[in-house]
Parts: C-alpha cells; structure tokens; sequence
C-alpha cells in the first residue's frame, strides 16, 4: 500500500491507508472472477476503434499567452513555473 | 411538460420567440428550483442573455444562427470552456479556468445553442450517484432525497427539472445511461469516437465518450447533430461523415431484429420492475412488427471486473497531472515530491484516491498481466460475444441500471455496491459501442424507469429509431 | 591482473527536425523566451489530446531505409508513467514493446554495429535551479520552461556491439553524419540536440557471458563520451581486479573531475506502469510512405565517402569532407579528376577553415566553380601555389574571378620559355663554383643546388617564375 501511494504520489494518513486496504482488497477480491476465465489465445483490446495512422501536418498552428498561462500556475517566476527543490533524478 | 429543443429552435428561427425570452424562462426554473436540486457547479446567466441576445441579433440580420438557435444547453463540468471555470468536480481545479473550449462546447456554440449553465458531477466523473463532487451532492428532481445517477447526474436532474431542453454528459461505464434512466430522460451514449474528446477532462481515455441528455429521442438526435462530427484535434475521434440524425429518425418497428440481453436482464440485483419494463418494452416492440428473442452475451458477466480495472488504470495516469505545478490547488511542501503527494491528497476526494490506488496497482510491476492486461483480453471476448450477437440482431434491449433511484448516502460506504450498480451499462462501455436509456414507465415508488437500447458500433439511426418506438408508446 | 574486454551499448536521444513538436503545432524551435512555445497539449492541460506529427513518421522511414531497420506492420505509443515537474502530465508517451523501428545497423570502419531499435517520444521541458550554485540537490527552488516539453525525440538503441570507447565515437560520428544527411535532425551536442547515454560493462576478455553493465549519463560531447566510456573501463576493471562486485547502476559523468559518480535513486521508483497510450493510435506504415521515403533518400556519408574516393579524393580528406559536408562542394569545384586531390586539398584546408570559423556557406563565399577555376590555375602553372593563396585570400567572400584577379595584378606566372632560359643562362654564368657542383654531384647534391639555382632565377623574376618550367631548363643545361 506504502509502494502504491509512493507511485501515486498521494499521502495518505494511516486511517486512509488503512480503510483503504479494507476496500481495496473487496474489490481486488471481486475482480478476483477475472481468474477463471480461458484466456488463452486472445489478444488484449487498447482501442475500441480500428483507426490507425492518424497524424497531423507538420505545421505551425497558435500558441498560447504566456502571461495567461502563467496567471493559472500556483506559483510562477520569471516567465517560468516555480517548483520547491527537487531530490530525485527523473 | 417543458418545450423541445426542437420546438425552441423552430420558434426562434421563425420569430415566433426570441432566444433572450427563452434564456430568461429557463433562467427563472432555476431561479426557481436549483437551491433543492443543486445541478450546477455555475449558472452562466451573464453569459447565457448575452448569447441569447447575439443569436436574436444575427437572427435579426437575416442570417441563420444554426439548428439550435436559441436552444439553452448546459454541459458537464468536465468539459473545458475558455475563460469559465471548470472543475470537474474537484477540489483540485477549483477556480481553474482554461484557456481554450472544448470541440463539443465549440460545436454547440456554432449550432446557435444558449450555454447556460456547468453542471455538477461526480469528481472526475467517478462515480454513480453525483454524491462523490467537492461540492455537494444534487437531488433527483423526482424525489430530492433520492440520487440523480451519476457521474452526470447535474446533467440529467438539469434536464428533468426543465432548466434546459439539452445537456451534455460524459459516459465512461454508464454515467450518461444511468443518471439518464434514474431521472427519467433520454440519455446517448455515441460509439467510441463518434463525438470529439478535444477539452473533455479525461477520466478513462478509452471509455470515455460525450453525450446528450434530453427530454425526447429527437432532441437527443438533434444534440448528436451538432457535436458528432470529424474532429482532427482527438485521433480517436472517426474522420468519416455522419448521417444527419434528425433527419434519419423513423418511426416504428417493424422489421427490426430484437434481442433481450440475458445475462444483463436476469443479472443480480436488477429488481422486478426493472425487468418487467424491459419484457414490456420488447412487447411494445414486438407489437409495431419486431422480432424478439432472448439472447446471450455471456462475457458481459465480467464487465463490472474488467471496466473497475482498466478505467482506474488509465485515470491513474490521466489523474497525475494534478500535481500542483501547473494549474489548480497546491499546497506547500519542503520539497516538490512532498508537494506533490500533499496537493494530491488535499485536492482528490476518497473515491477518487480509491481509484488512483487501485488503478496504480493493477498497472505496477508484477500485477500488470493478471489486472489490467486480463481485462484487456476479456474487452476483446465481450466484443466478439457482441458480434456474435449482431450477427443475428438489430439492436439488443436490457435495463439501463438495476434498480430505480436510491437514496443519496445510502450507497456511499460501500463502493463495491455501488460499484455493482453499473453493471448493465459497463458491458458496450467496454465494446465501444453505442447504448442510450429511454425512459420507460416508472418503478417503486413511481421513480422513473430507462430501459437501455444497445447497437452495433455507429448504429445510432437505428438505436434512435427503436428508441422512438418506445417512447411513442408511453407518450 | 586480467584482461578485460569492454562491452559498450550505445543509447541516444536525437531532436527531429520537425517544424512543430511531436503531438501539437507548438514550434520545435531552441531558444525562444521560457513558456512561449506551449498550448493545451504540451502544457499537459485537462483534455487536451495529442496528435502525432506526420512529418515524425516519415523521418523514422528514412531512418529505417538509411540503417537497414525492419519496419513493423504496427507500433504503439505507450505511457511511461512517473512524476517529475519537467513532465506536464506526469507521463511521458513513449514507444515501448512496439517501436516503430527495430534491428537495424551501421557499418562503422569495416564493424557492424547492430541497433536494437528506434523509436518516437516527447522531450521533457527544461529546468533551471536557482540557489545554491544551480545544482539540483542543493537549490532552493526550481523554475520550469515547457518549450522543449513534446519536442520530438528519437531514441536509437545499438546494440552490445561496441569494444571500445574510440568506437564509440566512431559509432556516434557515423550516425551523426547519417541522421544530418537525412534531415532527420541537426543533431547539435552542445545544444541538447543530441544526448548520449552508455551502458559499459567490462568482462574478462574472451569471455562468453556479459558483465554488469552500468549506464553512464550526462556526457555532452564525442570528447567527454570517450573520457567518460575510458573511465568507466578502468574503474569496473579495477573493482573486478580488487574482487569487487559491480553493481548495476545509473552513473552520472562529471566533466570537471573526470570521473563517473552514482546517482541518487529512490528506492522501488523505477516502476513505470507502461501501458497502451489510449488517446493514440496504432503507426502503420503503408507501402506507399515507405516508397516515397525511399525514392527521396539522400546519399548517406559512407556512400558519399567512396564516390569521393573514387573521383580521387583520398580517404581521410574525403572523409574530413563528408563529416563537415562539403561533398557537393567538392564534387562541383572537381573539373577533371586529374585535380580532384588538389580541389580536396583545398577543401579540407582553407574551405573548411574559413567555413567553421565564419560559420558561412562556402557557395556563398566562394562558388565551387571558382575554386575550381582557382585549381586549374595552378595545375596548367599560370600561378603558384603561394600566388594562389594569394589569389583565394581575395576571391573568398568578394564576387571575385580567379583568372580576373590574377590578370589584373599581374600575378600570373612568367612560363615563356626563351624568357626563362635566358634567366637560368645568366644565373649559372654567374655562378661557375654552383654550376660546376651541380654538374658533378650526386641526386642529393643536386636536389640542394637545384633550390639554390630556382631561388635565384624567383629572385630574378620577382617570384614569378614557373618553377616547373625552371626545373626542366636547369635540367637540360646542367644535367
Ligand atoms: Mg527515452
Ligand atoms: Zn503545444
């Protein structure tokens, strides 16, 4: 549960955490119908659709004003994003 | 009952009314009625006379406003438009405004259509019963303690209790289906990239569809008319042409091949009235010249399984941007990571977490293949076991959701149970095919009943057409 | 002490040369002021959607033409899934089990090189931090600019196939002159426009199985790539000599000191939760993009090298030429491939020298025909070679005509015979002592009377003389 919220990136209190557990595993439960089924030999769906090679011209279209953009940040420096330090490498 | 939207714009477009008089009529139902229903997170009353009077003016010039000419429409707080708030339901976006409309939002401007109001939902559209928004829940306008459905549920109730003709919804596992058939108006759910995503906040991306909610089958059409179109901005979105909607509607059934879906009929927790009106619908069918049979989609069964774990998958993907750089809330920590994780658990309600969590889990190394990789592998034999039924059928009926609607908080601590309400509508939700609810009579205590018209990918005319038959019948 | 044998993969992330990013009509431009160069999609906006650019496609055809890559029926973008600020929406869309291309390869001096695969992905913006000397642990803020956020990258995986950190930059170079030739990208180090990353792994030489390989970033030239990879080399040699295990890590290279650091990991962070991008669809090339890349092919530089070659230039100049791409200036300014050595000359010299420090376009500064022209002017001994220095000195960057400027200052060289001979007669009747010596002396005597005998008849001639022709009339009367 720590290893999911730290990917997850939400802090959770230890009464979150917990009743979450609780939920988490009705459901993990419940899905648990998954198991059983003969899956052998069928391919997985990402799209509904059947669209492929769907592209855009490579050309120049608007950009948007930086001073509106940045009006909506929580906190903005010199034309940029300001962020609280940063400890790990990407 | 309240004028069509059909019937507005006809009037408008021909000077019988203005668009301003008919803005200032809905403007005062909700005056009127949404303290008690609570619909919108904004009424745009401003914006919405002005609109109105625009669409007069250029009516005035002599130039033609659109099919939707003075037509009030409300859409989901989950659709971005420029420059007015837009929350999704969540603490999170409080306050943001985005720079940009969505395509649906562009399209109904382009219609002539009045934007009156963004309506409530369930945060990020998760949800069934619009309890799960930051900022209050809405009330079923048939009986005010009950639900509206939900995610869309300001939607649906706005539609029900007359504050406009038209709203727009978003269906990822029924939420434009659902609350359509618990507030007893008709409710689309397109195929998979009939209608544009451009500037819907995403929730599931490859669930995720835009809707119409209306009083009639023709207005609901009407809608599609106006926003199924091309859109290069989502490359899901189908670049074919489609069929003019209004103008495709007939009436009757006869001819149509039927089946009633067993296994979403007969599953747990669909009460009797429910089931009744779907066994009623097919007779009503039959009778106007139908064949109608019962048929099988077995896999269905392992909807609800497959859609809780490939849609909590892709928004917890969707969901990491709200990280307090860019937009929306922050709050403060020593370092960015820590300001990340105390935004997040500040900004998203329980369900929403809930679903981060079990979305990031079933995507985490180790677990991927027996999750979200399994789910995938059964989306593919729900879509072969609904070929296999449109082999032999037009368009399939079931019950839009079990039960008629509940009461608000009675399902908020147990979200498997509500997890399990959507279980008739998750199944084409997973094929990408189309399905809408039509009201069809009422249920316990004299609530609204929908009964869930399904069809093969892009076989709107015909789902509409069925649709028809049964709404003639009650009519 | 054991020999060791290094096993060296090469990863490297290239900017496309595309007008606009790779999902949105933003400009894909370098320096523009923080934060211009951003809509919905590349800010990471709630609904926004991308859309991918047609022109990406069709540099990663050529690519896979170029480099012999398999093209698959289909790849798929996939969502690489972590938080960082520098990443708008805390994914970035990547090519993950399906790239769009795989298996390809490079000869590089006479090896080939396999490579795994090439694939499409988003840059990440870029961040600055302030505080405590820039460095990223120690800052007290950060400030982001999503210019470069959505800038198309192609990411090319070699293969292990690599022994050496020379053949690393060989490899580089190689590719480097590939991807420029193709338009694919500019592929400017310094500027970030090209990013290497190595894995090196050392193993006792003739060895079957690989070692642990540890993966070394931050290299930002061919020249810190060689340091870094030779460190490396030495330092897990090193460890396996003192019985140490090698432990399989990312390392930071550190141009200052010269040495690989580790860097600093949250434990368990790497879990990337890949999966399908479901707001993209599928790549599937048709035959008819890939036949049109392949009919629009440019001539790539191993192929330019040997036409060079075979005009006559030789092999380091022709390949000093194709690395600073000179080859259609040189082929132009080749009139007859009896001076083709001599154009080659010129171009790898003076050309390119004025070149690189002008930054200039040498058809603009000199058209190839003249330099051509320039050549001649020596080889049929109108000039010098001295004199023509001269000659390029004003013609570069002038409109000016080679045979013009010599004409007009008089600079061509006197060749007339009975002019010369009467020279060379009064030289050796005035010097009996030289010209009895060079009578009488050896190969070698002669050789160092020859240049005194040619000094003084320049000497005579105001340096105008054809030294050739000198050389014959010395010949014939002394010989
Ligand atoms: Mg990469
Ligand atoms: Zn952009």
């Amino acid at each position: 549960m720590e290893h999911v919220a730290r990917l997850a990136r939400l802090s959770l209190t230890d009464d979150e955490a917990e009743r979450m557990v609780g939920e988490l595993s009705g459901i993990l439960e419940h899905v648990e119908d998954l198991a059983a089924i003969d899956l052998d030999g069928v391919p997985p769906t990402a799209h509904p659709l059947p669209l492929v090679n769907v592209l855009r011209a490579d050309e120049v279209g608007p950009t948007l004003d930086r001073e509106e953009v940045l009006a909506a940040a929580p906190d903005a420096a010199d034309g940029r994003f300001r962020v609280p330090r940063i400890l790990d490498a990407p | 009952m309240t004028q069509t939207a059909l019937d507005i714009a006809a009037d408008v477009r021909a000077r019988r009314r203005s668009a301003r008089e008919v803005v200032d009529e809905h403007l005062a139902t909700i005056e009127a009625r949404e303290g008690e229903v609570h619909a919108f997170n904004a009424v745009l009353a401003e914006e919405a006379r002005r609109t109105a009077d625009a669409v007069d003016g250029s009516i005035a010039a002599g130039d033609d406003p659109g099919p939707l000419a003075g037509v009030p429409v409300v859409v989901k707080d989950n659709m971005c438009t420029r420059g007015i708030p837009t929350t999704c339901g969540s603490r999170i976006l409080e306050g943001w405004r985005p720079p940009y409309d969505a395509t649906v939002v562009e399209r109904l401007r382009e219609a002539g259509a009045v934007l009156v109001g963004k309506t409530n939902l369930d945060e990020f559209a998760m949800g069934s019963s619009t309890e799960n928004s930051a900022f209050g829940p809405t009330g079923n306008p048939h009986d005010l303690a009950r639900v509206p459905g939900g995610s869309s549920g300001g939607s649906a109730a706005a539609v029900a209790a007359g504050f406009a003709p038209l709203a727009l919804g978003s269906d990822t596992g029924g939420s434009i289906r659902q609350p359509a058939a618990l507030c007893g108006v008709v409710g689309v759910k397109p195929t998979y990239g009939l209608v544009s995503r451009y500037g819907l906040v995403a929730f599931a991306s490859s669930l995720d569809q835009i809707g119409p909610f209306a009083s009639t089958v023709a207005d609901a059409a009407a809608a599609l008319d106006a926003i199924a179109v091309p859109d290069p901005r989502d490359s899901t979105c189908i670049p074919d042409a489609r069929p003019a909607y209004v103008e495709a509607l007939q009436t009757g059934a006869d001819g149509l091949r039927v089946g009633i879906v067993e296994e979403l009929t007969e599953a747990d927790g669909v009460e009797p009235e429910v089931r009744n009106a779907v066994e009623r619908a097919a007779s009503v069918l039959e009778a106007g010249g139908a064949h109608v049979d019962r048929v099988s989609v077995p896999s269905a069964v392992y909807g609800i399984s497959a859609y809780y774990l490939i849609a909590p998958a892709e928004a917890s993907s969707n969901l990491a941007r709200y990280d307090g750089v860019r937009y929306g809330l922050r709050v403060e920590g020593e370092d960015v990571g820590t300001m990340n994780a105390r935004t997040r658990a500040a900004g998203f309600g329980d369900e929403v977490k809930r679903r981060i969590m079990l979305g990031t889990y079933a995507l985490s190394a180790g677990y991927f293949d027996a999750y979200y990789g399994k789910a995938q592998k059964v989306r593919t034999l729900i879509i072969r076991d609904f070929a296999r039924a449109y082999e032999t059928h037009n368009v399939l009926l079931a019950p839009t959701t079990p039960t008629v609607a509940f009461k608000l908080g009675e399902k908020t601590s147990d979200p498997l149970a509500m997890y399990l309400s959507d279980v008739c509508t998750v199944p084409s939700s997973l094929a990408g095919h189309p399905a809408m609810s039509v009201p069809f009579g009422t249920g316990a205590d004299n609530l609204p009943v929908g009964v869930q018209v399904l069809a093969p990918p892009l076989a709107e005319v015909i789902m509409l057409r069925t649709a028809q038959a049964l709404e003639e019948s009650v009519r | 002490m054991s020999v060791y044998e290094a096993v060296i993969g090469l990863e490297l992330h290239v900017e496309l040369a595309t007008a606009t990013k790779l999902f949105c009509s933003c400009p894909n431009e370098f320096g523009a002021e923080p934060n211009t160069n951003v809509c919905p999609v590349c800010l990471g906006l709630p609904g926004s959607l991308p859309v991918l650019n047609a022109r990406a496609v069709e540099l990663a055809l050529r690519l896979a033409e170029a480099l012999d890559f398999d093209v698959p029926d289909r790849s798929i973008f996939a969502r690489k899934n972590y938080f960082y600020p520098d990443m708008p929406k805390d994914f970035q869309i990547s090519q993950y089990e399906s790239p769009i291309l795989s298996d390809g390869r490079l000869e590089v001096d006479g090896a080939t090189v396999g490579i795994e695969r090439a694939h499409l992905e988003e840059d990440t913006g870029k961040t600055v931090h302030m505080g405590g000397g820039g460095r990223i642990h120690d800052a007290e803020h950060s400030l982001v600019d999503y210019n470069r956020a959505g800038v198309p990258l192609m990411e090319i995986v070699s293969r292990p196939d690599i022994r050496s950190a020379e053949q690393a930059r060989a490899y580089v170079t190689e590719l480097r002159g590939v991807l420029k030739a193709i338009g694919l990208s500019d592929v400017k180090m310094e500027e970030g426009s090209m990013r290497v990353d190595a894995n090196v792994s050392v193993r006792e030489a003739g060895a079957a199985e690989f070692g642990t390989k540890v993966e070394i970033k931050n290299m930002n030239s061919l020249r810190s790539l060689g340091r870094a990879i030779e460190h490396e080399i030495e330092r897990q040699s090193a460890m396996l000599d003192a019985g140490e295990r090698i432990i399989q890590e990312t390392r930071h290279w550190n141009e200052d000191d010269g040495t690989t650091h580790g860097m600093r990991t949250k434990e368990g962070s790497s879990d990337y939760r890949y999966f399908p991008e479901p707001d993209l669809t599928p790549v599937a090339p048709t035959d008819e993009q890939r036949a049109a890349v392949r009919g629009a092919l440019p001539e790539l530089p191993a192929q330019q090298r040997s036409r060079l070659v075979a005009l006559g230039v030789p092999e380091a100049a022709a390949r000093t030429i194709v690395e600073a791409e000179l080859t259609t200036y040189t082929t132009s300014a080749t009139v007859s491939t009896a001076t083709t050595a001599d154009v080659a000359n010129w171009v790898q010299g003076e050309v390119l020298a004025r070149v690189n420090a002008e930054d200039a376009d040498p058809e603009e500064k000199l058209p190839a025909a003249r330099l051509g022209e320039l050549v001649d002017l020596v080889a049929e001994g109108t000039i010098s070679r001295a004199q023509a220095k001269e000659v390029f000195d004003q013609v570069w960057g002038t409109s000016k005509v080679p045979r013009e400027v010599v004409k007009d200052q008089g600079l061509a060289q006197v060749s007339d015979e009975g002019e010369l001979a009467k020279v060379i007669d009064d030289i050796i009747t005035a010097n009996p002592k030289e010209s009895d010596a060079y009578r009488a002396g050896d190969d070698k005597a002669r050789g160092k009377l020859q240049g005194f005998f040619i000094g003084q008849a320049m000497k005579a001639t105001g340096g105008k003389a054809n030294g050739q022709l000198l050389k014959k009339l010395l010949d014939d009367r002394l010989g």
